[in-house]
């Protein structure tokens, strides 16, 4: 499959945007500017693979938390990521009612999801449904954690896409612990998309940290999807970089030694690499993305910091679908 | 007007449903070429067809998790739980995600669906074929509960459910499916989601009652009229929201106040019509407020004098309201 010199520089822009942006979340908890972050550090190219992969604002998407990025090529800015980190009324996802990274973007079909893992799944498999009962030809991502795909949820939703060939494309994006729990204490296959075969689907495996690898197998996956062929199981695997979130500390379940192995395998520094070495980028170029970056997240910074907060008696609505106001 | 069961009215409903909206569908166990264990949805395989009448795989959370998904969609699905004692697996699906997806996207997404499901005891079903199940729903802002007690109420009940724009918890009285018989008009009619129904006027004692026990309470009343005490009896029809207003009416004219159901006493439905009376009707008050419920087992128990004692039944609700009659 041909990928353009500009594409691939547009696929870099949105990883380097979303570490840029993650970065400045874990700066700014330091700073004790906002309550808590939860990070996708390492795991931007199989998001940017997968969303790149998709009609984007056409076919519909089920994320999880870790997808900054995904949102990102999503249509999400960085604007908005900064507000929902703050809690501000403006936020898109739910109006400062959820926690930051539970993402929803409805002009992007990017639906809203919760904090219990793999309830997205089956919402997949529905929405799967639906575009097959209206003869649509729109396809559904939907992401999860490895550790995740251990409950009951994932499986039926699985199930279900498979009985009914629905256009669904199950990414699971293997960072290699759940919290604290490695990989081997989640499944004793040696990889997520070795339980396609019990359910009756294909299953691929993906390098996570190399982006045009993923957008390639995402490709093929969705096309295949979109006309007809049914769902597919890819397992994106990489390394979680970070700890879970702005509240664990992950030297009490893994070395550092372990963690510095793991960066040499960054998906930035791959992408930059290649990148810089088939002449697809230029040591300019890639300054000036840097600067870009830096201005849009500064930019949001400053914007999120003087956005108002919802106003308290929001709180009290849209309970019911009868209570929604728009502003 | 043609009499029919409460079954046919589910039937008639689902059946006027479908024809009026392509949205709308069926998803559950056993509901396509069987018809449904009770049989609900008989006939309505050949009608729709195979893609609007879903035979789902024997697995609840998903049967409301894919309802959730084609509902986010646009879809109208009427998921069945083939006995409410089996929606425990869906528990998460439901209060964690359909009921919580309007508030937490503040509004952006929406859930219109109905999950219809057998309960309540006295059919010799034992621990896990007679359940009740509506305190655990009750409890949970996002959705709506709704209960009929006859075949009228049942049809516009669900009618109304169906095109309801929230996610509608729709409980049907499994032992009153064949047993209530009533007159039910040919053609539209809807019975609004709120209002409770005064379903025999009274002066001296009011009795607040829902599906198979307001059935057995218009029994009751009728021997304590022989008897010469005049009770009034109030049909909740929709328990969440509930309608405050009429409850308090009747207690305000009578002074004294009977709740019954099936499910066990504590933390069941009654204690919050009793709060209410309470904290709204004290003054009113000639009599404490009195609960009738089943027993705190852990559920009815299966041989046939074991599940009389669980049962409450006209005798018993009898006895109930002379002893308030006469405080």
């Amino acid at each position: 499959m041909e990928v353009t010199a500009e594409l691939k520089r547009d696929m870099f822009w949105h990883m380097l945007l979303s570490r840029r942006l993650d970065e400045r979340a874990w700066v700014l908890h330091r700073q004790g500017k906002i309550a808590f972050h939860i990070s996708g550090i390492g795991q931007e190219a199989a998001q940017v693979g997968a969303a790149f992969a998709l009609r984007r604002g056409e076919d519909w998407v089920t994320p999880y938390y870790r997808d900054l990025a995904l949102m990102l090529c999503l249509g999400y800015t960085p604007r908005d990521f900064v507000l929902s980190l703050m809690g501000k009324r403006e936020e898109p996802n739910s109006g400062g009612r959820q926690m930051p990274s539970h993402w929803s973007l409805r002009s992007a079909n990017a639906v809203s999801h919760s904090a219990p893992v793999a309830t997205q799944a089956p919402h997949a498999a529905g929405i799967g449904l639906a575009i097959k009962m209206r003869k649509e030809d729109k396809v559904v991502l939907t992401t999860i954690g490895e550790g995740s795909t251990s409950q009951g949820e994932w499986y039926e939703a699985v199930n279900w896409a498979a009985i009914h060939a629905l256009p669904v494309i199950f990414l699971v994006e293997n960072n290699q612990y759940a919290i604290s729990v490695p990989t081997d204490k989640q499944m004793a296959v040696k990889s997520a998309a070795d339980k396609a075969c019990g359910l009756g689907l294909d299953g691929r495996m993906v390098d996570g940290t190399d982006v045009f690898a993923v957008y390639a197998v995402m490709s093929e996956v969705v096309a295949k999807a979109r006309s007809g062929g049914g769902p597919s199981l890819i397992e994106a695997r990489m390394y979680r970089i970070t700890p879970h979130s702005s509240d664990d500390d992950d030297r009490s379940y893994r070395t550092r030694e372990e963690v510095e192995e793991n960066k040499k395998r960054d998906p930035i520094l791959v992408a930059r690499t290649q990148l810089l070495e088939s002449g697809v980028l230029s040591a300019r170029e890639l300054e000036e993305m840097e600067s870009r970056a830096k201005a849009m997240v500064d930019d949001a910074v400053a914007y999120a910091e003087k956005a108002p907060y919802p106003a308290v008696e929001e709180a009290a609505y849209p309970v019911y679908v009868e209570e929604v106001r728009r502003a | 007007m043609p009499e029919m069961t409460l079954i046919d009215a589910v039937r008639m409903a689902m059946d006027e449903e479908m024809a009026r909206d392509p949205n709308v569908f069926i998803v559950g166990e056993d509901v396509g070429v069987r018809g449904g264990v009770f049989r609900a949805t008989v006939g309505l395989f050949d009608k729709y067809g195979p893609e609007r009448v879903i035979d789902s795989p024997l697995a609840e959370l998903s049967i409301v998790g894919v309802g959730i998904g084609a509902a986010l969609y646009g879809m109208r699905p009427i998921c069945e739980i083939q006995f409410a004692d089996f929606i425990y697996p869906a528990f998460n699906q439901i209060v964690s995600e359909a009921a919580k997806m309007c508030y937490r996207s503040n509004g952006d997404w929406t859930v219109p669906m109905v999950i219809r499901a057998p309960y309540g005891g006295g059919i010799g079903g034992g621990l896990y074929h007679s359940q009740s199940v509506e305190a655990f729903f009750t409890h949970v802002p996002g959705l709506k509960v709704v209960i009929p007690s006859n075949p009228y109420d049942a049809k516009g009940l669900l009618k109304s459910a169906v095109r309801d724009p929230n996610p509608v918890m729709f409980f049907e009285p499994k032992k009153g499916y064949r047993l209530i018989r009533g007159e039910v008009p040919e053609g539209e009619y809807t019975v609004p989601i709120g209002p409770a129904q005064v379903t025999r006027a009274g002066a001296d004692v009011s009795v607040f009652a829902y599906g198979m026990m307001h059935h057995y309470t218009l029994q009751a009343a009728e021997k304590l009229a022989a008897e010469g005490v005049d009770v009034e009896v109030v049909d909740l029809r929709t328990l969440y929201p509930v309608d405050r207003e009429t409850i308090l009416a009747s207690v305000r004219k009578t002074g004294k106040a009977l709740i019954v159901h099936e499910d066990n006493l504590t933390g069941g439905y009654g204690a919050e019509i009793a709060a209410t009376i309470a904290e709204h009707a004290f003054q009113d008050l000639d009599a404490p407020v009195r609960r009738l419920a089943g027993p705190d087992v852990p559920g009815v128990p299966f041989s046939h004098p074991l599940q009389d004692w669980f049962m409450p039944n006209p005798d018993k609700i009898a006895a109930a309201l002379r002893e308030l009659a006469a405080f």
